[in-house]
């Protein structure tokens, strides 16, 4: 890893409020309740900062809009945010938000994954790293990656 | 005497430090024993123990004082004479000297100086002596926390018990308190020193005594302190709060004026500072010192006070809308900010101090403020709400909070405020006095288009001020304010042109979304000037009619405009509630004239169905202002109630029976309710039930449409809560009179047709007359039984033989539940004490309970699809042949079921024996399937199928009787309607019913019948509390398992799948229960597994899921080999349709992952 932080002084936002669903009807008429944004976006929302004791809300790297789920073709679109243009960490984030889709979410999703566009210096190489699912296998197997985003997804620092 | 061998060993153990401690305190425990009953007295004891008080060993000596000092404190109670006080007093004080042996000594000077005079206590000069002694051998601070604690608590003894001897000490004992106190740190001493300073200084209220002239030092130590920086940690063992701590600070700042110089200062640079906590602290302080300190004492610092507080109301206010919305509607918006209160508090007992003393020179100092008069004219600027920007609205609320606590102070300030701004606000507004005419609004006058809203608002703050002054002259009538003054000639002039204004806005304000400010402060105005008391009544009587008119035609006609009518309903109820806290009966008689009236004809006059709830609410609300009040709004609703029933039970108008339905609803959950809390239940109540009856007697022809069954069950509701409130008398009084239409009516009709008399008779023919009930007779049955269920247990009964009989029969025949209530409620309150000694007219208990329980058991069981029709029925005289009759049809061994289980759940709640009887009936109904099973299908293959086909149900409302039987029901047999209710029933019901159950579950071979029985079992379980069910926990698991297994596979059962679910789920979080856990926890989990995906309840699966949660923290060991199965299970539930039931599962799936590696790979 590289040594000092890749972005010193990161601006953090406030964290929402968690936004109480409207609670539906027990009875309501349909039975089904689709996933929709929010519901990845709770998911999501607290993974932890590589670098910083933060998560990915308060640094803005996700918003809820910047997610899309498709529920009939069973699709889900993330597209996130580097703090700073070379953020070498893109790739760890990316990585943990799939890392955190695969253990939440059924396998038939297709899950992709972004850097926003004009987020990132090299925007087409993370990307493509990103949706390499040989290149994700490949980094899972790496015990230090695999602590990093562990750490990452089931922190309590926060 | 005890001899000296008996107790020396216990001393001997005591004071040997290398035994445990509980065989010390034993020991103790033994001696102080001894000295209670008087076989052994202290001066013996002190006398033998010599060697261990006067050696030179440290740690013996300092045991053996211990040991002395420990038995004094446990005999604080015991009288003891003056010589030994005094000898044991003067040996404690010496020991004080004595640093090594500290403890025991502290600790026997606190026993005797806390001993009261009734016991005999320590003399003054002996108390003198032993202060004397604290201040020259203590070293207070040098000790540590606990001895410390003591020697506070020594020497606040001493304070609080002897003044006297104390005040002789003077300067000494301030000089040495502030030493000792000097520097603490501990929050539990510190709450100690605290009190002591406190008293101490209440000790020397001399001007040239040693406090006057130690102040100075002592608010050093003190006010370091403040502000109270406490981070504790809320759950720890100390037990103390910051809150505590800072009240304690607090008191201890305000004991004694000459602190004053010290202590105003500082509290006014903590005011400034930017902390909330310090602001919030210097607040409070700060009104505190002002009640202590004295006016003199606080003149000089009034004008420096004032502007701070000023900065602090203006910095802090929010904005007025939302205040004068959390008041008006009693919204619970916690925003109301801390410092602008506690700001206003202080500027008002700042005031209130000031004003008899120095010459008005406060209200000065805020009248002729020039920041305020910029103020003032900046925010009535703007004319409407929408305009002002958020800065000014804080202003606007400051200063309106700051106008109407200044001028609420004493009349003498009212003046001076109102005749300072009134005039003006007037002129904004565009009101010019009018003082003579009698102005109304009928729209002669016309008002600028939009009225100021700012001007508006002060307006009503003022108005607000004058009414509380006004209103607390006539509570105290100290100093009180007279109708010459300024403001009340000031409020004369303009009030009722101010009226009409506030009138005129209601009036235009037509639209739905009209300004809510403007409509908030009219109708606040409105009220306000409606609710000065009758002396300061600016209004005049025509146009506080006219304010009264315009609020009720607003609650009768306007109810689209939810916001203004919710409004005006509250500002009428209020006005009715100030009628009554004053006692105007003649401002009431208009209140009643217009208000009342007016809206008591809502319900005579044409039904709007729309809005009859609404009407409804507000004649209940505006009811609850005063019980004069209600008992009119009472009359109107019976006589609503009456004319409707007659429209829906002779013209069986549908449109009446819906509106009844309201009207009943309203009268038992909002009139009833509010008169037993105020009084006068009795009347209105027993009017109302007797009317029911009347009517029913009355009206000849009676025909309900379909609705019926919804009214009659509102009509109950409102009979139950009527006659359960009653005293007995009067229930007496309507059982008879029930009793007397139902035996007329009812009870000839079926004599005639000689179902009581032992006539032999066509058994179709009783059937039917029986079913063929009229309307009229089911209803008085019905409500017959909703009166017996409300009943007192001492109120007697009519006939009980009659009544028992009657209604078994009904519950026999057609299955009535209210009458099987009643029949549970009648064997529930039974007084079986009294009735063994009346007339045999009525019957007793035994003979009555027995005669149900032979004639229900028969039903049920000879009745079964094999029974033969030759009973024997003699002990009751009920005709064999009406068994048999009944008995024909299939349906009644349901209905004999739903009886037994409301008997039964009378008796099991009063704790009788009898009620074994009931379920080992209950049972043998569950298990009778077993046996005919077989049999019937043989034998009735061909003749009778309905015998069959009624078996399931019969056996599955068998099961279900035991829900019944140990549920509470809202409905009887509860508190409210006086059941006998024996502690713990509900234990003792699952611990003797349990053995059976199990066992029978085990023996049973059918599936059907199993099922039955885990259905029982399911209810009985899920009905015991859980404390119970822990720790029967083993014995349990295995048979509730498969009970969920098997009532999971049936829809119908998913209610109490999932009442079993929360027991496993009780039982898995409960401490107590992980041993049984543990040993089925390969079990517990695979029947989890299943549930995951149980399709027809999403709570069930996301319980389970949340069950499989909480196993995962179960050893290692025990759960790995379930980890693949429950990680697939979990992967599908990740698919859930139910979002909550996907979090769950990802919350899970994390969970088990983790038990392993946190890998997700199995």
């Amino acid at each position: 890893m590289t040594l000092g932080l890749v972005n010193a002084n990161p601006c953090v936002q406030a964290k929402k409020e968690r936004i109480a669903r409207t609670e539906d009807p027990p009875h309501s008429v349909s039975d089904e309740d689709a996933v929709d944004p929010l519901d990845i976006y709770d998911f999501v929302r607290d993974i932890r900062d590589p670098e910083h004791p933060y998560s990915l809300e308060q640094l803005s790297v996700l918003s809820e809009e910047s997610i899309t789920v498709d529920e009939k073709l069973r699709r889900i679109l993330i597209t996130f945010t580097p703090t700073i243009q070379h953020c070498s960490m893109a790739t760890v984030i990316g990585l943990c938000l799939r890392v955190k889709l695969m253990r939440c979410f059924p396998p038939h999703f297709k899950v992709d994954i972004y850097v926003s566009p004009g987020s990132h210096a090299n925007e087409e190489s993370v990307n493509k790293q990103l949706n390499d699912k040989e290149r994700v296998a490949a980094a899972l197997e790496n015990p230090n990656l695999r602590q990093l985003v562990d750490e990452c997804l089931y922190s309590n620092e926060l | 005497m005890a001899n000296l061998s008996s107790w020396n060993p216990h001393v001997e153990t005591f004071v040997d430090s290398s035994r445990p401690s509980n065989q010390q305190d034993a020991s103790l425990d033994v001696i102080t024993a001894l000295v209670k009953n008087d076989t052994l007295m202290i001066e013996e004891l002190v006398r033998e123990m010599e060697m261990y008080l006067t050696t030179s060993d440290n740690v013996l000596r300092a045991r053996g004082i211990l040991l002395l000092a420990e038995l004094l404190t446990r005999l604080i109670s015991k009288p003891l004479d003056n010589a030994t006080i005094h000898s044991l007093i003067g040996f404690f004080t010496s020991r004080l000297a004595d640093w090594q042996a500290l403890r025991g000594a502290l600790i026997g000077c606190l026993a005797l100086v806390r001993r009261k005079s009734n016991v005999g206590m320590v003399l003054g000069s002996d108390a003198r002596m032993l202060a004397k002694s604290y201040l020259q051998n203590l070293q207070v601070q040098s000790l540590a926390q606990h001895d410390r604690k003591l020697c506070f608590e020594l020497l606040a003894c001493l304070l609080d018990h002897y003044p006297d001897a104390m005040v002789t000490l003077g300067d000494d004992l301030v000089y040495g308190t502030c030493e000792a106190i000097d520097e603490e740190k501990d929050p539990r001493c510190l709450t100690l020193t605290f009190h002591l300073v406190e008293v101490l200084a209440r000790l020397f209220p001399d001007p040239s005594g040693p406090i006057a002239s130690y102040a100075g030092d002592l608010f050093d130590i003190l006010g370091r302190y403040f502000p109270i920086y406490f981070t504790h940690p809320k759950n720890d063992e100390l037990d103390i709060k910051r809150d505590d701590l800072s009240m304690a600070l607090m008191h201890a700042f305000s004991s004694t004026p000459f602190f004053e110089p010290f202590a105003i200062p500082l509290l006014l640079e903590k005011l400034s500072s930017s902390l909330l906590l310090a602001k919030l602290d210097s607040l409070k302080y700060l009104s505190n010192c002002v009640l202590h300190f004295g006016a003199d004492r606080m003149a000089k610092h009034a004008e420096v006070i004032w502007s701070s507080l000023k900065d602090a109301i203006f910095t802090s206010s929010q904005d007025p809308l939302s205040s004068l919305a959390s008041e008006l509607l009693e919204d619970v918006r916690s925003q109301e900010n801390e410092v602008a209160k506690e700001a206003l508090i202080c500027l008002q007992r700042l005031m209130f101090q000031l004003d008899n003393s120095s010459g008005n020179m406060f209200i000065s100092l805020i009248i002729e403020n020039e920041d305020l008069e910029t103020i003032f004219r900046s925010v009535i600027s703007d004319k409407s709400y929408k305009d002002i920007s958020a800065e000014n609205k804080q202003k606007l609320h400051a200063i309106g909070s700051i106008l109407s606590v200044s001028a609420k102070v004493s009349s003498a300030c009212c003046n001076r405020v109102l005749q300072k701004n009134f005039p003006r606000l007037m002129d904004v507004l565009g009101i010019s006095s009018r003082p003579s005419m009698d102005c109304s609004s009928n729209g002669n006058d016309v008002l600028p288009k939009r009225l100021n809203i700012g001007a508006l608002y002060l307006c009503v703050e003022l108005l607000t001020a004058c009414r509380d002054l006004a209103v607390s002259s006539e509570e105290v009538s100290l100093q009180s304010p007279s109708r010459k003054d300024t403001w009340f000639v000031l409020l004369q002039n303009f009030s009722a042109p101010l009226a009409g204004a506030f009138g005129s806005i209601l009036a235009t304000t037509k639209s739905l979304d009209a300004e809510q400010a403007d409509v908030y402060c009219a109708v606040k105005g409105l009220q306000l000037l409606a609710m000065f008391p009758g002396s300061f009544m600016p209004l005049s009587k025509t146009i506080y009619e006219n304010v009264l008119m315009i609020f009720v035609s607003i609650v009768t006609g306007r109810f689209e405009e939810k916001f203004l009518w919710k409004l005006t309903l509250k500002a009428l109820k209020k006005i009715g509630t100030s009628i009554g806290k004053f006692h105007e009966s003649e401002k009431g008689t208009s209140y009643v004239n217009i208000v009342i009236e007016n809206i008591v004809s809502l319900l005579s006059r044409d039904y709007c169905d729309v809005f009859l709830t609404l009407k409804l609410e507000a004649i209940c609300d505006i009811g609850t202002a005063g019980l004069h009040f209600m008992l009119k709004v009472v009359r109107g609703l019976e006589e609503a109630i009456s004319a409707n029933f007659v429209e829906a039970s002779v013209e069986g108008n549908l449109k009446s029976t819906e509106i009844l339905v309201l009207l009943l609803e309203s009268y038992s959950s909002r009139v009833l309710p509010w008169f037993e809390k105020h009084g006068d239940f009795e009347g209105v109540a027993m009017r109302f039930a007797l009317k029911i009856f009347d009517q029913l007697d009355n009206s000849l022809t009676f025909n309900i449409g379909n609705n019926g069954q919804v009214l009659l069950d509102a009509t109950m509701k409102a009979m139950r809560l009527a006659v359960g409130g009653c005293m007995q008398e009067n229930q007496g009084l309507i059982v008879q009179r029930a009793y007397n239409i139902l035996s007329l009516r009812t009870f000839s009709s079926l004599k005639e047709s000689k179902l009581l008399s032992s006539v032999k008779l066509e058994g179709s023919e009783l059937t039917h007359e029986l079913i063929s009930l009229s309307c009229r007779d089911e209803w008085l049955i019905s409500l017959f039984a909703a009166v017996l269920t409300a009943l007192r247990p001492q109120t007697p009964l009519p006939e009980v033989r009659v009544i028992v009989k009657f209604f078994m029969i009904f519950v026999l025949v057609k299955g009535h539940v209210p009458a099987a209530q009643a029949l549970g409620s009648i064997i529930n309150k039974w007084n079986i004490k009294a009735n063994t000694t009346e007339v045999s007219s009525s019957c007793s208990f035994e003979e009555a309970l027995d005669a149900i329980l032979e004639m229900g058991p028969r039903n049920v069981l000879d009745n079964g699809p094999l029974r033969k029709c030759d009973g024997v029925y003699a002990s009751m005289d009920i005709p064999c042949n009406l068994c048999a009759i009944v008995g024909s049809n299939s349906l009644v061994q349901t209905h004999a079921i739903v009886g037994l289980a409301w008997i039964g759940k009378g008796l099991v709640m009063r704790g009788h024996e009898k009620v074994k009887e009931i379920t080992k009936l209950l049972l043998k109904c569950l298990l009778l399937s077993r046996k005919t099973d077989t049999v019937s299908l043989q034998k009735d293959t061909l003749e009778d199928n309905d015998g069959q086909d009624t078996h399931p149900l019969f056996a599955r409302s068998a099961a279900d009787a035991f829900h019944v039987l140990l549920s509470d029901s809202e409905v009887c047999l509860n508190k409210k309607f006086h059941a006998t209710i024996r502690p713990l029933y509900k234990q003792h019901f699952f611990s003797s019913m349990m053995p059976i159950m199990l066992s029978l579950i085990k023996e049973s071979d059918s599936a059907f019948t199993r099922a039955m029985l885990y259905r029982a079992f399911g209810h009985i379980i899920s009905e015991t509390p859980l404390s119970v069910l822990v720790t029967a926990a083993k014995k349990i698991i295995p048979s509730l398992l498969n009970g969920i297994a098997m009532l999971s596979l049936d829809v119908v059962n998913k209610d109490l799948t999932y009442s079993l679910l929360l027991v496993l789920s009780g039982i898995l979080m409960d401490e107590n229960g992980k041993e049984a856990i543990l040993e089925n926890a390969n079990t517990i989990i695979a029947h989890l597994i299943g549930l995951v995906s149980y399709p027809h309840m999403m709570l069930v699966r996301e319980t389970a899921i949340q069950c499989l949660v909480a196993m995962s923290g179960l050893p290692h060991v025990t759960i790995y080999p379930m980890r693949p199965q429950v990680l697939q299970a979990l992967s599908k539930a990740l698919d859930d349709p139910k979002r909550p039931v996907r979090q769950e599962a990802a919350r899970c799936r994390q969970a088990w992952a983790s038990t392993a590696s946190r890998s997700l790979h199995f």
